[in-house]
């Protein structure tokens, strides 16, 4: 992990994503020693700003809003995260066996992928949760998430796959008589995993973006603190036209400082990964 | 004998300091020659010996991380010596293309992909001379036609040309404009042998005609024979020996030099060749003394620790290396034959 | 190793592929490799060098002997079985074993992500029969056969090496196998100039000391001459001339091979050039040529030669696909002016 090392030391850049990063991540751990459970109500004066016994106020259900954001801050999280894991997993596995192995097998794939690429994911979205509302748990959202977004990123590995496959080496892995899955695994998949990291990285906060957005339309499972069922529960309480800013500022503030600390660490961990950046407009000091 | 250019104690280095590492290549550390008007010079040397980076500082191209961190070089164009390393960009740009040119190796990359052969011509000359479409195209015809391309050649894309026409339009457009000095960077490479006699025959046939001076960079000693007037032998950045051309081949000095010489075949000789093991060194990190102590097969004890200095052994013989040093004391030149 | 009924190792029996190239609306069919017949020596190994400039059907001519291409007509037949008919099994289970390719490129031809070693062990594994307690000696053995050892290759990544110890190690790669035949596609074109001999010398070792079989694809005659004991030369798709490689190269019958050995630059300045030669036409107009593919620019072409497809006619111990040497052409088609056998084009 010296990569990471190097990079806290040389990258201001780095240093506050990860900074950044930090803090949304302890939040997310305070939520397993939050005094409130994640769906109590009226356990504290309602409609408080924020104050030294309330760091970020109190709801008008009587919510501590700090507590709260830490479960909300975990929910999202968990949720994106399981959203990508299975987005990219078949992404991965349907892009790399249809470029791989071609042919009608690659025809048929990439037929069902322009299929799904063409339907619109939102108002899809939108339809499904408002028939399952009610019977829609926090998993379920994510299972949903990450199955529409898997026809995309599949054609961008596909075609990472189909370069791959014309490369010398994997001929001399076919002469060293290496099977088709093995060549995929062992000689493709590394050069993939960088792409696949940013690529991880903008489903995911598309996948928050996702989250948050069905929230907002009330279309999720609301009895759950997320970052997006505060902000539906922010709007519906009026917090907005009644100044408690602290409702829906808070989570709003979070999801920001998550975007901008993703960002910024894989935006510097690629130009650190990549030779040419590294060295390119170093000046130098003369007589050196 | 004019001079045209006048290098003296070159040394440049690609320094790098990124995430804490630092790290010095000494790519040219070193190196003096002289190269005369109207000649064309050759600099042999296997990948990694410097010459693409001499050629670089040459053409004024010195940009971070490559630095010059001592020596100079003196240009002599119209009588007047410029100190080429303490120009301004804009007087560079000048001076490029229409003085010096550089004719680099991949003609590709040169054209653009998206434009037809004549409209490159004519931005190019555009950019430098103040002329009309129509005149542009009339010189442009009357030049390829001189070298002995077709007509058809300048309403066509890059990828319609096979690399040799490429290569061959590459050059008509670094000489055009009668630069007086014209850097070619591995101009063969990659080249059918067909094709590449044709292009040293025209690289050649412009020496003669508009009297210009070149330097061929190539690690291919056949190109050298049959093109070049002197040549200068280098490795990992410094100048081991050099001499007109035939005096080079006949009785080449060094042993690097003769290992470059005898390690190619010929046809009509199926005796057996033999290659020095190793490597050239890593410039990062060269041997101490002679750098080519670690392979040489006559290393003795002082080429570990000193570095041997550019004698001139004949007119126009320059060698770097205590054997012949050595060896000057005695009579006789050193017993080294040339075939294994 | 070598057949003992006396067939050869190798034959090729006009071996023909077509490539069809879309250009907008039109389809052009062109003959990367057209009608070629060429077979390995029977009963010892040889290196078979073929010679030709870019564009002349030599690349494509090695993918299919190695499999990766199927051909358009003609037979590719390797110790008695048709290769372009093998099964994917069948092609694991014994073709791979026998022939075994080498690339141009060392460094395209191994992964920058993976140590070099892991190459030499999975082709142990999976064609050498190797256990896992017999695969370090195996690998070791082959690294040896060509001057490198385990303990100097081992955990080292591509860029590691140099291009030399590259391509020694892509060669210990497929000896492994103790193959029969190595298809070596421009072995040495990548390597700098003084380095070549090793490689090339290693070729002449395998095939004295192991019995292994060379064809050996590239564009430098010199190289050539030096390996190989019999050469074919390649013009647009067509053997135009083959034969021993001193026939061939130290008399050379074709016109084109005339020039191309004429074109060599001798390291020598005493011998430069004399005359000027041909610029090649674009290729698609070479390869749509009717008649000899070569009339557009053969300094001795006859009226015959624009109108009909040369034959292959033994000239001297060489086989030569050219119309002067037909000793059946009627004398008003010749030209007046053609010497008994065409001039040699050295300065």
């Amino acid at each position: 992990m010296t990569v990471l090392r190097d990079l806290l030391r040389f990258s201001p850049s780095f240093r506050w994503g990860a900074m950044f990063l930090l803090v949304v991540l302890v939040l997310a751990a305070l939520s397993f020693v939050a005094p409130y459970g994640p769906t109590e109500r009226r356990v504290v004066p309602n409609n408080r700003p924020p104050s030294a016994t309330y760091l970020l106020g109190t709801t008008t259900l009587g919510q501590d809003v700090f507590w709260l954001m830490t479960y909300a801050v975990r929910n999202t999280l968990i949720i994106a995260g399981l959203a990508v894991l299975i987005g990219r997993s078949i992404a991965i596995l349907l892009g790399s066996f249809a470029g791989y192995v071609g042919g009608l097998t690659d025809r048929v794939l990439s037929a069902l992928t322009d299929t799904f690429i063409v339907i619109p994911r939102l108002p899809l979205l939108i339809l499904i949760s408002f028939i399952l509302r009610g019977n829609l748990s926090f998993v379920s959202i994510a299972v949903l998430i990450g199955l529409l977004d898997w026809a995309w990123p599949s054609k961008r590995y596909r075609s990472q796959i189909l370069s791959l496959r014309e490369e010398e080496f994997t001929q001399t892995a076919v002469f060293s008589g290496m099977g088709r899955l093995k060549i995929i695994l062992r000689e493709h998949l590394p050069f993939l995993i960088p792409f696949a990291l940013a690529d991880m990285v903008s489903g995911f906060l598309f996948a928050i973006g996702f989250e948050i957005t069905l929230a907002v339309l009330g279309l999720s499972d609301l009895s759950t603190p997320t970052i997006g069922t505060m902000i539906y529960w922010a709007t519906y309480y009026q917090s907005l036209l009644a100044r408690r800013w602290w409702w829906f500022g808070a989570p709003i503030a979070i999801s920001i400082l998550i975007v901008v600390a993703f960002y910024l660490i894989s935006t510097t961990l690629s130009t650190f990964l990549d030779p040419r950046t590294r060295l390119k407009n170093i000046a130098v000091k003369a007589g050196a | 004998m004019a001079t045209i250019a006048d290098i003296r104690d070159l040394r440049a280095y690609y320094i790098t300091d990124a995430y804490g590492v630092r790290r010095t290549v000494r790519a040219v550390d070193g190196i003096s020659l002289a190269i005369r008007r109207n000649e064309i010079y050759g600099i042999a040397g296997e990948s990694g010996c410097g010459k693409s980076t001499l050629l670089k500082i040459l053409l004024g191209t010195i940009t971070p991380p490559l630095t010059v961190v001592g020596g100079s070089v003196t240009y002599t164009f119209d009588g007047m010596p410029v100190d080429m390393l303490s120009l301004s960009e804009d007087e560079l740009r000048a001076m490029r293309w229409k003085e010096i040119s550089y004719v680099p190796q991949g003609s590709m990359h040169v054209l653009n992909p998206v434009r037809r052969i004549r409209d490159t011509f004519r931005d190019f000359i555009g950019a430098h001379v103040r002329t009309s479409p129509r005149e542009t195209d009339e010189m442009v015809r009357a030049y390829l036609r001189d070298l002995g391309l077709p007509d058809k050649v300048l309403g066509s894309f890059p990828h319609q040309l096979s690399g040799g026409m490429r290569q061959r339009v590459t050059i008509a457009l670094a000489t055009i404009l009668s630069p007086k000095l014209i850097l070619a960077d591995e101009p063969t490479t990659a080249l059918d042998v067909v094709v590449q006699r044709g292009v040293i025959q025209l690289l050649q046939e412009i020496r003669e005609r508009e009297r210009n001076t070149m330097v061929v960079v190539t690690h291919d000693m056949g190109v050298h024979a049959n093109l070049t007037d002197r040549v200068a032998v280098l490795y990992a950045g410094q100048l081991v020996e050099e001499a007109d051309t035939r005096t080079l081949f006949a009785q080449p000095r060094h042993p690097y030099t003769q290992h470059l010489i005898r390690s190619l075949p010929k046809i009509d000789d199926k005796s057996e060749r033999v290659s020095i093991p190793g490597r050239p060194p890593a410039l990062d990190n060269p041997p101490s003394g002679c750098r080519f102590h670690t392979r040489c097969p006559f290393a003795m004890e002082v080429c570990k620790n000193e570095v041997p200095a550019l004698e001139q052994i004949a007119p126009s013989h320059r060698v770097a290396c205590f054997l012949v040093s050595e060896r000057r004391a005695e009579a006789s030149p050193p017993a080294i034959e040339l075939q294994a | 190793m070598h057949q003992p009924n006396g067939e050869p190792l190798l034959q090729i029996e006009r071996l023909s592929r077509v490539f069809s190239i879309r250009q907008g609306l039109t389809t052009r069919r062109f003959l990367a490799v057209d009608q070629v017949s060429l077979a390995l020596e029977q009963g010892r190994p040889e290196i078979l060098a073929v010679v030709g400039e870019s564009g002349s059907g030599k690349t494509t001519l090695a993918r299919m002997i190695l499999g990766l291409e199927t051909p358009t007509s003609g037979r590719l037949i390797f110790k008695g079985r048709d290769v372009a008919r093998l099964g994917p099994r069948e092609r694991r289970a014994w073709f791979m074993k026998e022939v075994q390719p080498i690339f141009q490129d060392p460094f395209a031809a191994f992964s920058p992500l993976k140590k070099v070693e892991s190459y030499l062990y999975e082709t142990a594994y999976n064609l050498g029969g190797a256990t896992r307690a017999s695969v370090d000696d195996q690998v070791d053995h082959a690294l040896t056969a060509v001057g490198l050892s385990l303990r100097e290759v081992k955990g080292r990544y591509p860029n590691e090496l140099s291009g030399g110890q590259l391509q020694r190690t892509a060669i210990a790669r497929a000896l492994i196998t103790s193959p029969s035949l190595l298809v070596a596609d421009e072995p040495v074109s990548m390597l700098d100039a003084s380095l070549r001999m090793s490689i090339v010398n290693s070729f002449r070792d395998l095939k004295e000391q192991q019995g292994v079989s060379v064809i050996y694809i590239t564009h430098d005659l010199a190289t050539a001459y030096y390996a190989a004991d019999r050469i074919a030369v390649m013009l647009r798709g067509w053997v135009v001339e083959h034969g021993t490689v001193e026939q061939v190269l130290g008399s050379p019958k074709h016109p084109y091979t005339q020039i191309l050995k004429a074109s060599v630059p001798e390291p020598d300045p005493s011998q430069k050039w004399q005359d000027k030669v041909a610029l090649a036409r674009p290729e698609a107009e070479e390869y749509m040529q009717a008649g000899c593919k070569f009339a557009g620019r053969c300094p001795f072409a006859m009226d015959i030669c624009t109108r009909a497809v040369p034959k292959d006619l033994p000239v001297e111990g060489q086989t030569v696909k050219c119309h002067l040497y037909d000793p059946e052409l009627p004398a008003d088609q010749r030209r007046p002016d053609r010497p008994q056998i065409p001039l040699q084009m050295t300065s």
